[in-house]
């Protein structure tokens, strides 16, 4: 009866039954999220992971936009089937520089975590302009616009100073050229595309959505897809490194 | 009213300040327009500017209209009840959630029929599927929510609501920011963050609105007559003060520069998905259960007229619930790159939080003790019983998928989908419905217009749930059984495309299934429509005895 008695202190104060709401609901987020930013497996640095490219965090900008995330996946868990069916389970460090993360929660369609480099630049091209033209079984809404759409690129250097701002490496100098690499990575045999791969390694530079005249949506949209989880190389990686 | 002529009338600092903030956000509005990187961000920058000008005409001529002296907070000893923001609220949930319901049934046809997208950019599945969750979850969900907790912390406290321009700027200010929210998604101003997709300037309008939304309520709340705060008003004050702890951490961003719809999270990566999932499972937890148990235990025990079943069990089920509840987020998050400790910690509360829910569940259909023969006769009880039954058969499921080897299976899938929607539909949706039937003849004192348009409601909606939650289980148990199916030779059997194809006949039953609760929906607002309206013209010709007052 007495402890009954005792929440009495919460039914008789506003103030009093506030603060107890906010100690208990504090409490399990703050043990399951501030580790997060201290444990070596959430902040382990793996070889091969970058910033993207202007032109691929473009790209990323018009997957959000469009709300890709909604029907695709970029998880692959480490499960028989999806390494089998998608390879390499993803890794924490893969998505280090992901604001936000695009991990998803619906596969409607497959997912893309490592879609890079699997289809031909042709094929992606088609597939988002209409996508039942190569996938006859497809539900995916067509995306013909994008590639008949101008990437507006002119404030791409406010994107990145806006991501370094929060920690992403991104140097003066990627800021300083950020409009200009896009141009590079978007045209076919760019004298400049040796110094955009010392800036960004392992980048691909080439107009990717068959007309090298205009820098497009869709431009930007497929050399993010081509870029997607092709960064680890797993034959280097040693996934024993992280166990503790 | 000679004393009025020494009572000059003067605008109060709540009036003034008001304008001139509104005024300054005008003259903001118009600056950024002006300068704004994206004709979206522009015509936004519009709404604001127009909102805001409004906002100073209303109160200026509010001023003009106005008696000298403010509303009595009691007249001859009883509270003076401030009811205009509540029925507005009312009003607002109907036509958002006909919109919302909608905006769901257009969707799943898309699944079903691809061609429905239309090829252009406002149209596709990845823009209106968040239109459809924000408008359902937000814009009814939400405005159930405050309405029904600016009507019961009053009536429970016995106290006028606190405010006098505020309780009207959270309704409307709520309101425009689902305004923005929603032509954003159809512009393509999203942060991608699902159910939390709105950009920063959007986030920053709404944590003022939900800040008055608190202080109204606490103020409302220390204002009351009645030495106990009410058990439905801990359950409302916990989903107002968690959604806002949420909301600031979920939405923690930089915008790229202030004439850009465009910012990024500050988290990254698994942070930000811990981040996410820690505001997305609790956006499930606060927003759709605790606040709708808040309306569960008003408006169950008023409408049966029998106290609520248990005190104790009242005190052990609010304190639990929120308690675990925010550890079930990484349950969201099995098998991915989240350590193994956290997805664990994850399921483990995620299972324990079976016992708060079914106590919860226990105590709100126990309520009709000496009452259940009213099942039989009132079908606005039985739908927000059966509401409470949703709730237990959901947050069975919940649990169950929580499991890591049954998440396995599910994750992905439309099993999700469907287990959603036996919440939102069948809790979320009945109570609402329920509570609106409950509100709107008391907020404008007058009948129902007919039980029995309420009977065939309940009954078709109820028919179209049970057809979406059993076409999604088969789909999504299917679709994930076909995705790790091996041949004998030790091959995966289908190919994802297969996968997809074997959904098209379950995607068509739901589509099915939602268009029947859509109907549903139709005839409680028509219903509703009648309540308000009928009433006005038949009242004065009308023998029937008035209400009492």
């Amino acid at each position: 009866m007495s402890l009954w008695s005792r929440h009495a202190i919460f039914e008789k104060n506003s103030i009093v039954l506030v603060i107890g709401i906010l100690i208990v609901i504090a409490i399990g987020g703050l043990v399951e999220i501030v580790p997060l930013f201290y444990l070596k497996n959430t902040i382990e640095k793996v070889d091969g992971v970058r910033p993207y490219t202007p032109l691929e965090l473009a790209g990323r900008n018009i997957y959000v936009r469009e709300g890709c995330y909604l029907c695709h996946s970029q998880m692959i868990r480490p499960l028989r089937d999806e390494v089998e069916r998608y390879g390499h389970y993803s890794l924490a460090a893969e998505s280090m520089y992901d604001k936000p993360f695009q991990w998803g929660s619906k596969r409607t369609g497959p997912d893309l975590a490592r879609i890079g480099g699997k289809y031909s630049d042709d094929w992606h091209r088609d597939h988002l302009k209409a996508p039942r033209s190569v996938v006859p079984g497809s539900v995916m809404p067509d995306y013909s616009w994008l590639a008949e759409t101008n990437l507006d690129f002119s404030h791409i250097a406010d994107d990145l100073k806006a991501q370094a701002l929060l920690g992403v490496p991104y140097t003066s100098a990627m800021i300083a050229s950020a409009a200009a690499d896009v141009v590079t990575q978007t045209t076919n045999d760019s004298p400049d595309a040796v110094d955009l791969a010392k800036r960004y390694p392992r980048v691909n530079a080439r107009d990717f959505d068959g007309d090298p005249a205009r820098i497009t949506e869709a431009d930007a949209l497929i050399a993010y897809l081509q870029m997607l989880g092709t960064q680890v190389d797993f034959k280097l990686y040693d996934d024993k490194a992280n166990i503790r | 009213m000679a004393n009025a002529l020494a009572h000059r009338k003067t605008m109060t600092i709540g009036e003034g300040g008001s304008a001139l903030t509104f005024t300054a956000l005008a003259g903001l509005s118009i600056v950024v327009a002006a300068k704004a990187y994206t004709p979206e961000f522009a015509f936004h920058a519009y709404l604001f500017g127009a909102a805001s000008v409004a906002a100073v005409f209303a109160i200026i001529n509010r001023y003009y209209e106005r008696p000298v002296e403010a509303p009595p907070l009691t007249i001859d000893g009883k509270p003076n009840y401030n009811m205009g923001p509540v029925k507005l609220s009312a009003v607002a949930a109907v036509i958002w959630g006909i919109a919302g319901f909608t905006v769901g049934l257009i969707i799943a046809l898309q699944l079903a029929f691809p061609a429905l997208n239309f090829d252009l950019p406002w149209t596709t599945f990845g823009r209106l599927r968040p239109l459809h969750t924000s408008a359902v979850i937000f814009a009814f969900g939400g405005n159930v929510l405050i309405g029904t907790s600016l009507y019961v912390v009053q009536r429970t406290c016995r106290a006028r609501l606190a405010g006098d321009i505020a309780p009207w700027f959270v309704v409307l200010g709520y309101n425009f920011f689902i305004v923005i929210a929603g032509t954003g998604y159809l512009l393509g101003i999203t942060q991608s963050k699902e159910y939390a997709e709105p950009e920063w300037y959007a986030d920053l309008f709404l944590t003022i609105v939900w800040v008055v939304y608190f202080l109204i309520y606490l103020g409302t709340i220390m204002r009351r007559t009645e030495p106990h705060i009410y058990v439905a008003n801990w359950f409302y004050l916990a989903f107002i003060i968690t959604i806002a702890v949420l909301h600031l951490g979920n939405n923690a961003a930089v915008p790229i520069s202030l004439f850009s719809p465009k910012s990024y999270i500050v988290w990254s990566g698994v942070q930000d998905a811990m981040v996410q999932w820690w505001y997305g499972h609790n956006a499930v937890g606060f927003f759709l259960t605790a606040g709708f148990l808040g309306i569960m235990y008003y408006f169950i025990p008023k409408r049966c007229d029998r106290p609520v079943y248990s005190y104790r069990l009242s005190i052990i089920h609010f304190w639990s619930l929120i308690f675990l509840y925010i550890w079930a987020g990484p349950h969201h998050l099995h098998y991915t790159a989240l350590p193994d400790w956290a997805q664990t910690l994850g399921m483990t509360f995620s299972v324990m939080l079976w016992m708060p829910s079914w106590g919860g569940m226990i105590n709100g259909i126990m309520t009709l003790s000496g009452a259940w023969d009213k099942l039989r006769t009132d079908p606005v009880l039985r739908m927000m019983v059966v509401s409470v039954a949703f709730y237990g058969m959901s947050t069975f499921e919940g649990p169950m998928m929580s499991v890591k080897i049954v998440n396995s299976l599910s994750h992905y899938t439309d099993w999700t989908i469907g287990h959603v929607h036996s919440g939102a539909l069948g809790w979320v949706g009945y109570i609402s419905f329920g509570a609106l039937y409950c509100l709107v003849p008391w907020l404008w004192n007058r009948p129902l217009y007919s039980l029995k348009l309420v009977n065939w409601h309940f009954w078709i909606s109820t028919i179209g749930i049970v057809l979406y939650i059993s076409a999604m289980w088969v789909s999504g148990i299917l679709q994930g059984l076909m995705w790790r199916a091996y041949t004998g030779l030790g091959f995966l059997e289908y190919s994802f495309v297969e996968t997809v194809e074997a959904m098209h006949p379950f995607y068509v039953i739901r589509a099915l299934g939602g268009a029947l609760f859509l109907i549903g929906a139709l005839l409680m607002a028509f219903n509703l429509w009648k309540t308000v309206n009928t009433a006005v013209s038949a009242a004065p010709a009308d023998l029937t005895l008035a209400p009492a007052e």
